[in-house]
């Protein structure tokens, strides 16, 4: 048998309710999902080939621009946005809002992103997740995070980048930084387990499954600055599993072409010639923001606890 | 009798668990992304994921008229779970465009939304079978209307929940996130 497939498959051991949600996680897998703010955004994003839409209220380089309190889409545009696409819909709940996220289970979206490009209810504590029958997903800029939100019950995660800048950097520090730990994790020797542990501030079970497994228990995906097909295709080498753009599609000059482009580029991450075709007629990509010149009160990717 | 070669679609979804579930099956699997790899398999499956999406990538690369050409000429097993088996069902008012491979018609999200997937078992009464297996169905298709030469092979309830027609299997769970690969074994005895 192939060494890749020598650890045991994604979710086996855990509830029936935690594996159907990781089981979602898989099927999105080597697929873009697409910030929207409107239906018909929805409809341009399933056109394009986008494996599901997330509805939030504003675009984040939007949210980053006019400032205020970011929450939850309004209940009306995700019934909207439910009502015209078959794909699946996630909607964002801002940290640590429980309630947000009673209220889109009761709407039954598919996934819901505890998001910190909304502006956190709570500055210490993250949502129980595990109670929750919708699958959550949520954003990691190292191991420690990453496990301390699976172990709150996310069946997903991604990177969190810095979100509404079209600047990639953030995401590629964030993805090589957990790839980097899981790989040290798995030369340590048993005995150092619990110091790691304590050290990440993780729980204990998910340091020796990841050290044991070479890899994290949920599917990880890409997500924060990401504008161009060729952005897409960086973070899958890198061994992101999906994609997450947001401003990028909607702030570009022609959206359902950069969108289609990143799909196509998504998908065949690994064959140059076809990069050079998905990303060729797009037109203007959205405009960025150097994400390493961003004043500490405006970076996005610190909340989170 | 040709070798048999298996692959796996690998546009979008679910492949590396059916790489596994082929791989323990006793074959290498290639993963298929163009056209020209078509000549290297006798079997392929279509994994889930989305089909809206699956059908946009296939288009890219005529890919959604050289597989069910090939199937026709009698070239080429299909195994398709979820979205997969959706492509391969009978033309509806529904997108995305479907092959006709199975005279079925695929309803998506069959069962509802996310929080309506669920894992139950199921009854294999052909094909793999007799005998059950741990069905996870995840926003799943629900099979319509059945008449000949359609063969049920699996079943919830009284409901079909995987089917057969020639050497096209279509299954609306997900046997690649169990451990548990007779479906993948029968499929490359076709």
């Amino acid at each position: 048998m192939n060494d890749q497939f020598s650890t045991p498959m994604r979710g086996i051991g855990s509830t029936d309710e935690f594996r159907t949600k990781v089981g979602l996680a898989e099927m999105l897998r080597g697929g873009v999902i697409m910030d929207v703010t409107t239906a018909e955004q929805a409809r341009i994003a399933q056109q394009a080939g986008a494996v599901a839409v997330m509805a939030l209220e504003r675009v984040p380089s939007d949210i980053r621009r006019d400032g205020g309190v970011a929450r939850m889409s309004p209940v009306d545009k995700v019934r909207e946005i439910q009502q015209t696409v078959d794909i699946p819909v996630m909607a964002k709940a801002r940290i640590g809002h429980f309630i947000e996220g009673e209220i889109l289970q009761a709407l039954e979206v598919d996934f819901i992103d505890e998001s910190e490009v909304l502006t956190p209810a709570d500055h210490a504590h993250h949502i129980e997740k595990n109670r929750f029958k919708v699958p959550f997903v949520c954003g990691a800029t190292n191991l420690g995070e990453a496990l301390r939100r699976i172990g709150e019950g996310a069946a997903m995660l991604r990177t969190k980048g810095e979100a509404g800048t079209g600047d990639v950097t953030e995401a590629v520090r964030h993805l090589r930084l957990i790839r980097g730990q899981i790989r040290s994790l798995t030369q340590a020797d048993p005995e150092e387990w619990m110091s790691i542990a304590k050290e990440l501030a993780a729980p204990y079970h998910l340091v020796c499954q990841v050290a044991k497994e070479g890899r994290l228990p949920v599917p990880n995906f890409a997500a924060g600055g990401i504008a161009t097909p060729a952005d897409a295709a960086l973070m899958m080498r890198l061994g992101a599993e999906a994609i997450f753009v947001g401003s990028g599609i909607f702030k570009a000059e022609d959206p359902l072409l950069t969108a289609k482009a990143i799909v196509h580029a998504t998908s065949h991450f690994d064959d140059a010639l076809q990069l050079a075709e998905a990303s060729s007629g797009l037109g203007a990509a959205m405009a960025g923001i150097d994400a390493t010149k961003l004043p500490e009160d405006e970076r996005l990717q610190v909340r989170g606890w | 009798m040709t070798a048999i070669c298996a692959g796996v679609l690998a546009l979008q979804g679910s492949v590396e668990p059916h790489l596994r579930a082929l791989s323990r099956a006793g074959v290498d699997p290639i993963e298929l992304r163009r056209p020209d790899q078509l000549d290297q398999i006798t079997h392929l499956v279509l994994p889930g994921g989305e089909s809206t999406t699956l059908h946009h990538l296939l288009e890219l690369h005529s890919l959604s008229s050289e597989i069910p050409q090939r199937v026709e000429a009698g070239d080429l097993a299909l195994l398709g779970t979820c979205a997969g088996a959706i492509l391969m069902g009978r033309e509806c008012q529904e997108s995305p465009p479907r092959w006709n491979l199975i005279d079925v018609e695929f309803q998506r999200n069959g069962y509802g939304r996310q929080v309506h997937s669920f894992i139950e078992p199921i009854e294999w009464i052909a094909g793999p079978g007799p005998g059950a297996s741990e069905g996870i169905f995840i926003r799943a298709p629900r099979i319509g209307q059945l008449s000949p030469p359609v063969e049920v092979i699996a079943t919830l309830g009284t409901e079909a929940v995987a089917v057969r027609q020639e050497r096209c299997v279509a299954c609306t769970f997900h046997p690649e996130l169990t451990e548990d690969d007779r479906l993948h074994r029968w499929f490359l005895s076709l």
